[in-house]
Order: C-alpha cells, then sequence, then structure tokens
C-alpha cells in the first residue's frame, strides 16, 4: 500500500473530503486479478455475454422450428443437446434464451437496486420518522419469504417476462435498503459530512456527491450476487408457469416442458438446468471475489 | 430480556398489518374485474354478481378489509372459489405437510452444513476445503427445482446398472412424488435443504475462521486442551452464534423454496395449494396461504431473533 | 548447573532459540538466537518494543506458534528437560499445569460463551482429574485468592458481566489454578487502567512469594519490571541485548538501547504506551534486517564496526551479558565513550 492511500483511507487524517473513486479501484483490481474463482466468474460472464449477443446469429436452427419428426432425440452430432418434444433444437434454444437470462436478471436488479439504494440512503441520512417508516415498509415486504412475494406480484400482474422484471425487482428492493441504510449512517458520522453541512452543502449534494460514492462498494457486491439469485427466481417463476410463456425459450419455462419426459428423454430438462447453474455460478464467483476485493482484511 | 421480546412482539404487529392489508389487496390490484376473473370470462351476468356479492365486494375498500382482517383473526379466511370449502379447512393438514418438509430439510441442511464448515476451516486451503467450498457454491447456484428433477431421474426412475454391479441392478431407490413415506421424503428435502446447506457451510466456515484467530483460542490452548476440544467446545460454541441467525432465516426461506420443490414431486402442501389455486384463479385459498406462510415466517424471525439475542451475551443488553 | 536429575537450580534455561514466519518466498526470523535463565522462584522482566520478538518468545516456550510460524531452533530447558523434544501430548499435560500464561487483553482472552467457573475448572478437570463439583469448589476458592469478592457469585457469570480488571484477575486465577511452576504474563497490565495495573502487579508479586513459581514478566514498560522484577532481559530486534539482574540494569545500564528505554520514562510512573522519542527511527522490520548490529541505525555511538559486524553477547565476571561492541576489546570508537551522557546529547 502507498503513502497516499494510506492517508486518503483515514478520514481523520484527510483534510479534504476522501476522493472514493480513486481510492480503492487500484487494489480491489489488483486484488481480483489475483483471484482465480473470479476471474473465472468474470470471463463466464463475458463469454454468456458474447454468446447472447451473436449466437442468436449462428446457431444451427431457430429456436423456434418445429420438426416433429425429430421430437426427443437424444444428443447426436446434428443436435448437441438433442431435442424436445416439439422436434425444437435445444441448443439452439438454450443459446437464444442466454439473452433473456441475462436481460431478465440484470434489469430486475437494476431497478430493484436503484430503488433500494434510495430508500437506504434517504432513510439512513434522514433518520428519525422517515428511516422508520421505510424500514418498516421493508420489514413487511421481507415478510414473504424467498420467492413468494415475486409469486404474489406476478400473480396479480399476469405471466410475462416484464412482469416477472418487476417481481423479482420489487422482492429485491429491502436487500438493496437495508445495506445501503447501514453503510449510509456509517458515512454519515465521519467528520467531513459535518463539516459540509456547517459549509451549507444542500442535502441533495451531501447525498450524491459525498455519501454515494462512498457506499458503492457493498452496493457493487450485492448487485453482482443478487443478479444470480434474480435468474434463479426468475426462472423458477417461469417453471411454474408464471413467467416466460412458450414457445419462448426461456430455461426455466423449457425445464418445465422436461419435466413431462423424464423417462424417456431426461436431456429436455438437464441442458437448460445446467445453463442456469453456469450462469449463475459465475455471477456467484464474481459476486464473492468482489467482496473479498472491497473487503480491506483481506490481503493482497 | 423480558422487555427485548416484549419490544420485539409489539414491532412485528405494524408489520403483520402491512402483510395482510398488502394481501388483502392483492384481489384488487388485479387488472379488471376480481368477479368476473374468478366466474371465468363466458360465465354469465348472475354468476358473476353472484361472486361479487359472497365476497363482499360492492363495499367500500376500508370496511372489505376490516371484514377480511377481522374474519382472518377468527380463524375465518374465505371459502374456496374451486371447492367451496372454507380456506382454513383447505390449508388444513397441507399447513404440516409444508412445515414437515421445511423442518426436515432444515434439519439435514444444519447437519451437513455444519460438518463442512467445521471441516473446511480446521483444515483451511487444504484440498477437502477447497472441494467442500465448490460443492457449496454449486449448491447455491443450482436451482433447487433442477436438481428436483435430477434426483428423480437418477434415483426415482432410476439408472439401470452394468451386471458386475454386485446386490444393486438400478438405483430407482425412491419415489418421485406424494409426502408421507421415507421413500417419499427423502428427495424432496434433499432438493429443498441443498441450498441451506451449501449456505450454511459457508457461514459456519467463516464464522469458524474468525473465531479461532481469537485470543480466547489461544487461552484454551495455554491450558492444555486437546485440539479437538478448543475446535468442538470452545470455537463451535462462539461460532455457532451467528450461525442461529442464518439457521432460522433459512428455515423460512425453506417455507418460500417449498413452493417449488412441492409442485417438482407433487407434494400437496401449501406450495402446492398457492400454485395449483394461482392457475385456477382461486384468490381466496391464494391470499388465505400467503396470509399464513408469511405469518409463520415472522413468527420465526422472532424466534430466531430473540434466539440471537439471548446467545449472544457480548451485545449490550440496553 | 549439577547434570543430577530432576535438580535444577533454573526453573527455565533458553539457549539460542530461534522462530521464524515463513512466507511463500521468505523466511522473517521474528527470534533469532534467544537466550536467557529464570532461577527458580525469581521473576524475569522481558523488556522491548513491540516487533522485538518478546512475545513470540513466550509463545514459544509453550509451544503456541501457529502456522506460518515455527520454532526452527535452540533448546528451551524447564526442569531440566527441553520442550523441543516433548511430543504434542507431554506438551499439553505442561500447558496450564506447570507452565501456565496470561494474556495482554483480558477483554478477548476470556471465552465468551463459558462462565467464569467453566473456564478455571476446565484446567483442574483436564490436570488434576477432579469432577464437576470439585472442580467448582476449587474455582471460587481461586477467585477468592486473587481478590475477587463474593466469588460464589462471580463463579456462575460470563466474563461480559465483569470489569476488565476483573477479568485478569480471573485470567490469572485461571492459570495459577494448579500451582504452575512457571507463570509467564504478556503484557499483563497494558490493557489496564493505571490505578488497575499496580493492583493486578502487587497481586502477582504477593501470589509468587507466596506460591514460589518462577514469572516470565513481558513488558514494554520499564516501570513496571522495576517494581516488581529481580533479572531483566532487554530486547531488540530478536536478540537479546542485555541481561543482567534488574538492580544492576538500573543503577548502571550498558547497552546504548536500554539507556535509550530508561531516558523515555517519564519522571513519574503514569503511562507511557511506549514513548520511545528519545531513541530515534523505529526497530526495523525482520525481513530489512542490518547486516551489522541491529541497533547501530539508531545508536548514537555506532561506528562502521558495529555497522558491519554483529556483537556477541559478551558475559562478564557477575554474569550480567551484553550485546554491545563498546564494551568488547575490538571497539573502535571513542575508548572513554560515556554511554549515558552521550544519550541525552542527542535528538
Amino acid at each position: 500500500m502507498s503513502h497516499s492511500t494510506e492517508h486518503i483511507d483515514n478520514p481523520r487524517t484527510a483534510v479534504k473530503p476522501p476522493n472514493p473513486r480513486f481510492r480503492n479501484w487500484n487494489i480491489v483490481l489488483r486484488k481480483l486479478k489475483k483471484n482465480k474463482s473470479a476471474m473465472i466468474g468474470g470471463f463466464l460472464i463475458l463469454f454468456f455475454i458474447l454468446v447472447a449477443l451473436i449466437g442468436p446469429y449462428i446457431t444451427p436452427y431457430a429456436p423456434q422450428t418445429q420438426i416433429m419428426v425429430n421430437k426427443l432425440q437424444p444428443p447426436s452430432f446434428e443436435h448437441w443437446f438433442g431435442t424436445d418434444n416439439f422436434g425444437r433444437d435445444i441448443f439452439s434454444r438454450i443459446i437464444h434464451g442466454t439473452g433473456l437470462t441475462l436481460l431478465v436478471g440484470f434489469f430486475s436488479v437494476l431497478l430493484g437496486a436503484t430503488v433500494g439504494v434510495l430508500f437506504g440512503i434517504i432513510a439512513g441520512y434522514y433518520g428519525g420518522r422517515i428511516d422508520s417508516i421505510i424500514m418498516r415498509l421493508m420489514d413487511i415486504l421481507l415478510a414473504f419469504p424467498g420467492i413468494l412475494l415475486a409469486l404474489a406480484i406476478v400473480t396479480v400482474l399476469g405471466g410475462s417476462l416484464v412482469n416477472v422484471i418487476i417481481a423479482v425487482a420489487i422482492s429485491s428492493i429491502p436487500v438493496f435498503a437495508r445495506i445501503v441504510r447501514g453503510s449510509t449512517l456509517s458515512v454519515k458520522k465521519l467528520e467531513y459530512i459535518d463539516a459540509m453541512k456547517a459549509l451549507g452543502a444542500s442535502d441533495a449534494r451531501i447525498i450524491f456527491k459525498h455519501i454515494f460514492p462512498n457506499i458503492t462498494s457493498p452496493i457493487i457486491v450485492q448487485a453482482t450476487l443478487n443478479i444470480a439469485t434474480a435468474i434463479l427466481s426468475a426462472s423458477g417463476l417461469s417453471f411454474l408457469g408464471l413467467g416466460a410463456q412458450p414457445p419462448t425459450p426461456e430455461w426455466g419455462a423449457m425445464l418445465s416442458d422436461g419435466r413431462n419426459f423424464l423417462y424417456n428423454a431426461p436431456h429436455v430438462a438437464l441442458f437448460p438446468g445446467l445453463a442456469i447453474v453456469a450462469v449463475v455460478l459465475a455471477f456467484n464467483m464474481l459476486g464473492d471475489g468482489l467482496r473479498d476485493a472491497f473487503d480491506p482484511k483481506t490481503k493482497e | 430480556m423480558f422487555k427485548y421480546i416484549i419490544r420485539r412482539i409489539i414491532q412485528t404487529i405494524p408489520v403483520l398489518i402491512g402483510v395482510s392489508i398488502l394481501v388483502f389487496s392483492m384481489m384488487h390490484l388485479v387488472p379488471g374485474d376480481p368477479a368476473q376473473i374468478m366466474a371465468g370470462e363466458s360465465a354469465p351476468k348472475e354468476q358473476v354478481e353472484n361472486i361479487r356479492e359472497r365476497l363482499g365486494l360492492n363495499d367500500p375498500l376500508p370496511v372489505q378489509y376490516l371484514s377480511y382482517i377481522g374474519d382472518a383473526l377468527q380463524g375465518d379466511l374465505g371459502n374456496s372459489m374451486r371447492s367451496g370449502r372454507d380456506v382454513t379447512s383447505e390449508i388444513g393438514a397441507r399447513f404440516w405437510v409444508t412445515v414437515e418438509l421445511a423442518v426436515y430439510s432444515t434439519i439435514v441442511a444444519v447437519f451437513i452444513g455444519l460438518i463442512a464448515g467445521v471441516i473446511s476451516a480446521t483444515r483451511k486451503y487444504s484440498f477437502a476445503d477447497t472441494s467442500l467450498m465448490l460443492i457449496a457454491l454449486f449448491g447455491l447456484s443450482m436451482p433447487n427445482f433442477w436438481l428436483g428433477l435430477m434426483l428423480i431421474q437418477w434415483f426415482a426412475i432410476g439408472i439401470d446398472l452394468p451386471s458386475w454391479v454386485p446386490f444393486i441392478s438400478d438405483t430407482s431407490w425412491f419415489k418421485p412424488s406424494g409426502w408421507g413415506s421415507f421413500q417419499q421424503v427423502v428427495l424432496p428435502v434433499i432438493t429443498l435443504g441443498t441450498g441451506s446447506a451449501a449456505i450454511i457451510a459457508r457461514m459456519t466456515r467463516s464464522s469458524m475462521l474468525d473465531v479461532i484467530g481469537q485470543d480466547y483460542i489461544r487461552t484454551a490452548r495455554a491450558k492444555g486442551v486437546k485440539e479437538r476440544i478448543v475446535v468442538y467446545q470452545h470455537a463451535l460454541k462462539n461460532a455457532l452464534i451467528p450461525v442461529v441467525t442464518v439457521v432460522g432465516l433459512q428455515f423460512g426461506g425453506l417455507l418460500g423454496g417449498a413452493v417449488l420443490t412441492e409442485s417438482v414431486f407433487a407434494v400437496n402442501g401449501m406450495g402446492k395449494l398457492i400454485i395449483d389455486s394461482i392457475k385456477a384463479r382461486d384468490f381466496p385459498v391464494v391470499q388465505g396461504t400467503i396470509l399464513v406462510v408469511a405469518l409463520l415466517f415472522v413468527i420465526v424471525n422472532l424466534i430466531v431473533d430473540i434466539t440471537y439475542r439471548y446467545l449472544n451475551k457480548r451485545i449490550d443488553l440496553d | 548447573m549439577t547434570s543430577a536429575p530432576n535438580t535444577y537450580e533454573n526453573i527455565l534455561e533458553i539457549k539460542d532459540l530461534q522462530t521464524s514466519f515463513f512466507t511463500k518466498d521468505l523466511e522473517v526470523k521474528a527470534v533469532d538466537g534467544v537466550s536467557f535463565t529464570i532461577p527458580k522462584g525469581k521473576i524475569l522482566g522481558v523488556v522491548g518494543e513491540s516487533g522485538s520478538g518478546k512475545s513470540i518468545t513466550s509463545l514459544s516456550i509453550l509451544r503456541l506458534i501457529e502456522d506460518p510460524g515455527k520454532i526452527v531452533g535452540g533448546e528451551i530447558r524447564f526442569k531440566g528437560e527441553n520442550l523441543l523434544d516433548k511430543t504434542e501430548a507431554q506438551m499439553r499435560k505442561i500447558r496450564g499445569n506447570e507452565i501456565s500464561m496470561i494474556f495482554q487483553e483480558p477483554m478477548t482472552s476470556l471465552n465468551p460463551t463459558f462462565t467464569v467457573g467453566q473456564q478455571i475448572s476446565e484446567s483442574y478437570k483436564i490436570h488434576q482429574g477432579l469432577n464437576k463439583k470439585q472442580a467448582k469448589e476449587r474455582s471460587i476458592e481461586m477467585l477468592k485468592l486473587v481478590g475477587i469478592p463474593s466469588p460464589e457469585k462471580r463463579v456462575d457469570q460470563y466474563p461480559h458481566e465483569l470489569s476488565g480488571g476483573m477479568r485478569q484477575r480471573v485470567m490469572i486465577a485461571m492459570a495459577l489454578a494448579c500451582d504452575p511452576d512457571l507463570l509467564i504474563a504478556d503484557e499483563p497490565t497494558t490493557a489496564l487502567d493505571v490505578t488497575i495495573q499496580a493492583q493486578i502487579l502487587d497481586l502477582m508479586k504477593d501470589l509468587q512469594e507466596r506460591l514460589g513459581m518462577g514469572i516470565l514478566l513481558i513488558t514494554h514498560d520499564l516501570g513496571v519490571v522495576a517494581e516488581t522484577c529481580d533479572y531483566v532481559a532487554v530486547m531488540y530486534a530478536g536478540k537479546v541485548v542485555e541481561f543482567t539482574d534488574a538492580k544492576t540494569l538500573f543503577k548502571s545500564p550498558k547497552h546504548p538501547y536500554t539507556v535509550g528505554l530508561m531516558k523515555s520514562i517519564p519522571p513519574h510512573d503514569h503511562d507511557i504506551e511506549g514513548d520511545l522519542s528519545v531513541i530515534r527511527g523505529s526497530v526495523p522490520s525482520p525481513a530489512e534486517m542490518p547486516k551489522g548490529c541491529r541497533f547501530a541505525p539508531r545508536c548514537p555511538f555506532a561506528t562502521d564496526l558495529c555497522r558491519e559486524n554483529l556483537p556477541d553477547l559478551i558475559t562478564d565476571e557477575e554474569g550480567n551479558q551484553i550485546r554491545c561492541w563498546i564494551y568488547s576489546d575490538e571497539w573502535n570508537g571513542d575508548p572513554e565513550v560515556d554511554v549515558h551522557a552521550e544519550t541525552e546529547r542527542t535528538t
């Protein structure tokens, strides 16, 4: 660690407000590069993004093409992952579904994190009654275990991929709100925030210029890990028939098709599941790595 | 401590009111006329009117809510649109099926998670540690409904083994559906418990590593305590405190996860009841069941918080 | 020293102890050839700044060095027997029984999930095979001995219910439970309030006189040494630089480092927290050890001889030991050098 970072790390010795954008990034990147598991996760994610962008143009079959004579074929040279009950090529369908999966994961977290971060900052910064109202609201959302909240929301909104995104987003709000509230409280205690207030800076300025940049690391970690959970929840909803509707090549929905053919064509359920595992694993690996990298206690 | 318990109980009251409002409004937030939806699109007008009357949908919303909550407090959650039976008795035995499923899964998850976590922590960076944590990562990343399907294929439908394997010819040891017998219980419990086992293993490992580095562990060693006792008594007792919270939350989470597991294994619990009722647009049952599960979850969380508080004597009791 | 078994005049003799920490491609010598002895029933103070290797030395005696640390050489003779030859099981019988240890942080050195009684009782159960009831009775006696009021009540309390001073008394009770022959106390008063510090030191001294054990007292506070110790070993950067009886040391310190330490004691013996501003610079990190005398970079008298060559430990006719070129025949600096006068000049 160089002298300048040491200096900036310690708010008591820093005369100016620390510039967090500068502060850790080099260290975090260096730690991340040394973390094999995180790097594998990161490259897997890049790979899936690439598959989602280019894949659909080079798949051997269109995802909707039904060739009934070919139905429930086991994996072969022509159909790497076999065919489903409509004779559709599972490999092609999985590639076409990659984009959907990533989009659902990404957008539901983006939406949930935005709202959650806002709630968390407001609750932590203003405290008092606003804080307790917001946090009680979060408690109410948290009272629905696991997938149940998303399930209830989708029931109300109706089954579609967009509604799944909204439902998963709403159920991820409380996690972000809680984490951000905690971080905001600890940043608020730093002396320079008081100094800014004394200088007459507006609340909005303090929140966005000084508090938010200081709490980005837990948000980034949580967002990465939450993409993994979001993908699991979304595919679960589709598996239950409450999300993506046929013939969308969504992995959860494909699994749902496959459950009827476990006896004679288990590959129909095998491959979409493996695809989900791979993507979720990648985000979990990267998320774990990010958490370690942001943690000042872990050594380089 | 007593004060804390009272305060925590009082804190849950607004949460429960909020939950009931949310559940109540489900029916009214659905686009369109709930009575029409429940009756079916082509239902005759009188039938729709009939449903509307029966559910009191003509009253103002606050009146409807108060009567809903008033009935609920007396154990009346309305009647199923499908069967006509009251929701409480629809839930009835299914309540215990889901609780059983969640409890068994929690027990299995705690057992496996603790052992794996302690082994990992005491052999940090060893081959065993690395492999266990890799397995845990997989367990965490697996959709449990997919794991369920795979388990059915491998151990219910079974895989035919080559003839040179002695004693067993195939692996169809368990039943793919239902609930009750041992053969029916095993697969759903593993399916539901795997994710939690992974989380508990990871949590136990990091908690143990944290504790093993503490000064009082060195004190125990300096006293001449055997390493095995240092690990399993001195360290584990402290390491378990944060794990208790995780276990409690996991148990609650499993109530939610049961929806998928029950659906995969056709286990007739509350989860499957919710899904079946959603598909049949049977709102009273959906609402009632979700309300019961949420209530159960809130109570479990309350118990976890109090237990944690009790165990963690280091927290100042101000 | 006689060679007959089981007769020994020194409870502890450490010879050329070497303890290192190993990283991927580096061996860090935290303790590098330390030797000293503690006569039966005497108190030896080991003094030095943090990083001098004094705590590692004490943990080495009990063989409690953890990975990546390792004892790589030397001898630790306890009652005449080398502890480094013992098996782990034999060591366990010695720990907490014949040699016990108290640590710097009473707040964190007691297990928060066991009662005070359980923690003291454990020693009795392990080493004396007492049952639960007997062990508890003995624990209450021990608590009484270390001056804890209403011990019958305290014995069932958890550490968080006790103050820092009380906890350190509990630590002492735990350490003395099995009537050890040697007590290692690693900065036992550093974390405590000044008034409590004196009480704990008095207690230790009093118990030492009553129970007749030897004590190895590790501290960075010469004031504490002056009040309690019979002998003193001054450590610097993993080596003993001066070893003598306490009276001689305070009357005429020889090593420039010891002199510097003395100068840094404030006139009244209140808390100094290792304020060594009198000695310029800081302890070299074990990874960048000077080639010659390790104190040379900070020593006002250092010559090329000091900077190039490591001095040996010289023993004078009274048995006092010093590791400094000034006192050797090879000394090539000012022959009339006065370490006491000189340091006052330096800033």
